[in-house]
């Protein structure tokens, strides 16, 4: 699968309170979440969020084990996020919902703001077709691919109901 | 090669001799927890796929702390959606209204975690339990309601870092301040994907209270887990709550460590942690007078019974400064009844303090204390992330009990000699 998008970048330790700040919390509904999607930190993301790749730091997704966050971004209409790396919970929950991610500290520091970007999600590599660069991302465990490829965790829980 | 305490308990529940870190396992859960924030994706997400089968009902647990008492219409709704979903399972585990205290203060007082468990909860501050012993680890709805169907979930077992502390603590150091300054010492990703194992004679010698603290500060440093070994403290602790029976593990002479931090801890002194992250960290005793708005004693952090004696010696016969308002959260209504026995729910009355309900509430900006714009608060709680009580442009300062008392009294971040 082929993603493309404009990269926005963010710093590191993007936690999911401002990600997602709690008094929006009490909202299961993705479309509202979106609507409040990183507002503390960058007021204008939801405006450019739509077919966007964010591109931040070391440890995206720290705090808070609230799902609403991947959720969030997910329904903003960004595409993917790439990061030097993320935090455990953010991980497993991206996976969890369809979230794409991807971990690159080479990606995460050289594609800059604004630049155009093509991921193939299948081969593991990320195009800056702005700068020209292309950057390798570690492949997913064979299991975890195989969540990803489900289209997430609770699928697979459903087959394993229906299998018992 | 041996194992760490955190291994072995992974191995057990993948019913494995052995395990190595990086290994990807399933592992057979003890008890899977939620709240009234999580637990709602969780059941929605299960109805939606129609799957109607709980593995073991007594092994899920769902506490409404976070929004109660109800703050609103969204938030009972969501109360009433984990209280349906528990009388549907028959689910024992369910806390509201009177019952509700603040879910990690709540488990271990009610004796549902024992020395040698694996319990998950949808709630980063999961990994609370590992002062018993236990392994415990925080994640997302999804992955809890998946493992009330199962049973089961998978881990990536994580490397160890084993934290070695020694040396006599200063007045006014407490466990609080240990887990703070080692934050501070690695990063908020210090301890990113592994276990912190926490040992050493201070360790010993620190009360469950204070061990409780340090466990469940550990995700600060992006820790999957922090854990301790269960000694004679936490055996006759558990023995006073249940019978269940528990393993207690200790982590082998050859096990292998990422790294070991060693931590003289006689030099440190209390610790604040700046905005906006809990690395941001300093001796209360090197930092300017910084005027502050509200103070808050409480949470799954510094919400036990130590945590209001520690507040209690600092505040009796004062009062708090005109400017300040102070709220102070019991962490569950056993903590609270414990405190009003003591004479401490008068100390705070009398110097102007207000008593909450046991909640999670201002910890993270939900209510019951939410900042203004520019306003300051000292927290005894977990995060002082960008926003994280209230307005995008107000500040928590994290601190222990007793700086957050007299900070109350004082009107700026001070130290109980300080005031």
């Amino acid at each position: 699968m082929i993603i493309s998008g404009k990269a926005l970048k963010y710093g590191d330790n993007i936690d999911t309170d401002v990600i997602i700040p709690a008094c929006y919390l009490t909202s299961t509904d993705p479309a509202e979440l979106a609507q409040h999607c990183l507002e503390g930190l960058d007021p204008t993301f939801s405006e450019k969020a739509s077919s966007a790749i964010l591109v931040a730091g070391k440890n995206f997704g720290c705090g808070s084990s609230r799902e609403h966050a991947p959720l969030a971004i997910k329904a903003s209409g960004a595409k993917a996020v790439i990061a030097a790396s993320f935090a455990r919970i953010f991980y497993r929950n991206a996976i969890n919902i369809g979230l794409p991610i991807l971990e690159s500290e080479e990606a995460a520091e050289k594609i800059k703001e604004g630049d155009q970007l093509e991921i193939d999600l299948d081969r593991g590599e990320i195009k800056d077709l702005t700068s020209g660069d292309t950057f390798k991302v570690n492949p997913f465990p064979p299991f975890l691919q195989e969540i990803i490829e489900r289209g997430g965790l609770m699928n697979l829980v459903k087959e394993r109901v229906k299998s018992s | 090669m041996g194992m760490t305490i955190t291994e072995k308990i992974i191995a057990a529940h993948a019913q494995k001799e052995k395990v190595a870190p990086g290994e990807l396992v399933q592992v057979k859960v003890d008890l899977a927890l939620a709240n009234d924030i999580t637990a709602p994706l969780g059941i929605k997400e299960l109805e939606k796929q129609g799957i109607d089968r709980i593995f073991d009902p007594d092994r899920v647990v769902l506490v409404a702390d976070h929004n109660t008492p109800c703050k609103d219409i969204a938030s009972a709704q969501n109360v009433k959606l984990m209280r349906d979903f528990a009388r549907k399972y028959g689910i024992s585990h369910f806390f509201e209204g009177g019952k509700v205290g603040i879910e990690h203060v709540l488990l271990p007082e009610q004796g549902l975690i024992v020395p040698g468990d694996l319990v998950i909860g949808a709630d980063s501050h999961t990994c609370t339990y590992g002062a018993l012993g236990a392994f415990s680890t925080g994640m997302g709805s999804t992955d809890i309601a998946a493992s009330w169907v199962l049973g089961e979930t998978w881990l990536r077992v994580p490397e160890s870092i084993l934290f070695l502390y020694e040396g006599k603590r200063k007045p006014f150091v407490t466990g609080k301040d240990l887990i703070l300054f080692t934050i501070g010492k690695i990063g908020v990703d210090g301890a990113r994907y592994c276990a912190m194992e926490f040992r050493g004679s201070v360790i010993s010698e620190l009360s469950l209270d204070e061990r409780f603290t340090m466990a469940n500060m550990a995700v600060e440093a992006g820790a999957k887990n922090g854990i301790m070994e269960a000694d004679g403290k936490v055996l006759s602790y558990i023995s006073e709550r249940t019978s269940r029976p528990c393993v207690v593990y200790q982590s082998d002479s050859d096990a292998q460590w990422r790294e070991v931090i060693e931590i003289d801890v006689s030099p440190l002194e209390p610790q604040v942690a700046f905005p906006h992250l809990p690395s941001n960290t300093h001796s209360v005793y090197s930092i300017p007078k910084i005027e502050i708005d509200q103070v808050v004693i409480g949470s799954c952090t510094n919400g036990r019974m130590e945590d209001l004696r520690m507040a209690a010696q600092v505040l009796k016969g004062r009062e708090v400064n005109p400017g300040v308002r102070l709220l102070i959260f019991p962490g569950t209504p056993a903590v609270l009844k414990q405190a009003e026995k003591e004479g401490l729910l008068r100390i705070f009355l009398e110097a102007g303090g207000i008593i909450a309900p046991p909640s999670c509430g201002p910890c993270l900006g939900g209510h019951l204390g939410v900042l203004a714009e520019g306003e300051k608060c000292v927290s005894t709680t977990n995060r002082n992330f960008l926003g994280r009580m209230g307005h995008i442009k107000s500040e928590v300062y994290l601190a222990n009990p007793y700086v957050a008392a007299s900070s109350a009294i004082a009107g700026y971040i001070a130290a109980p000699d300080q005031i």
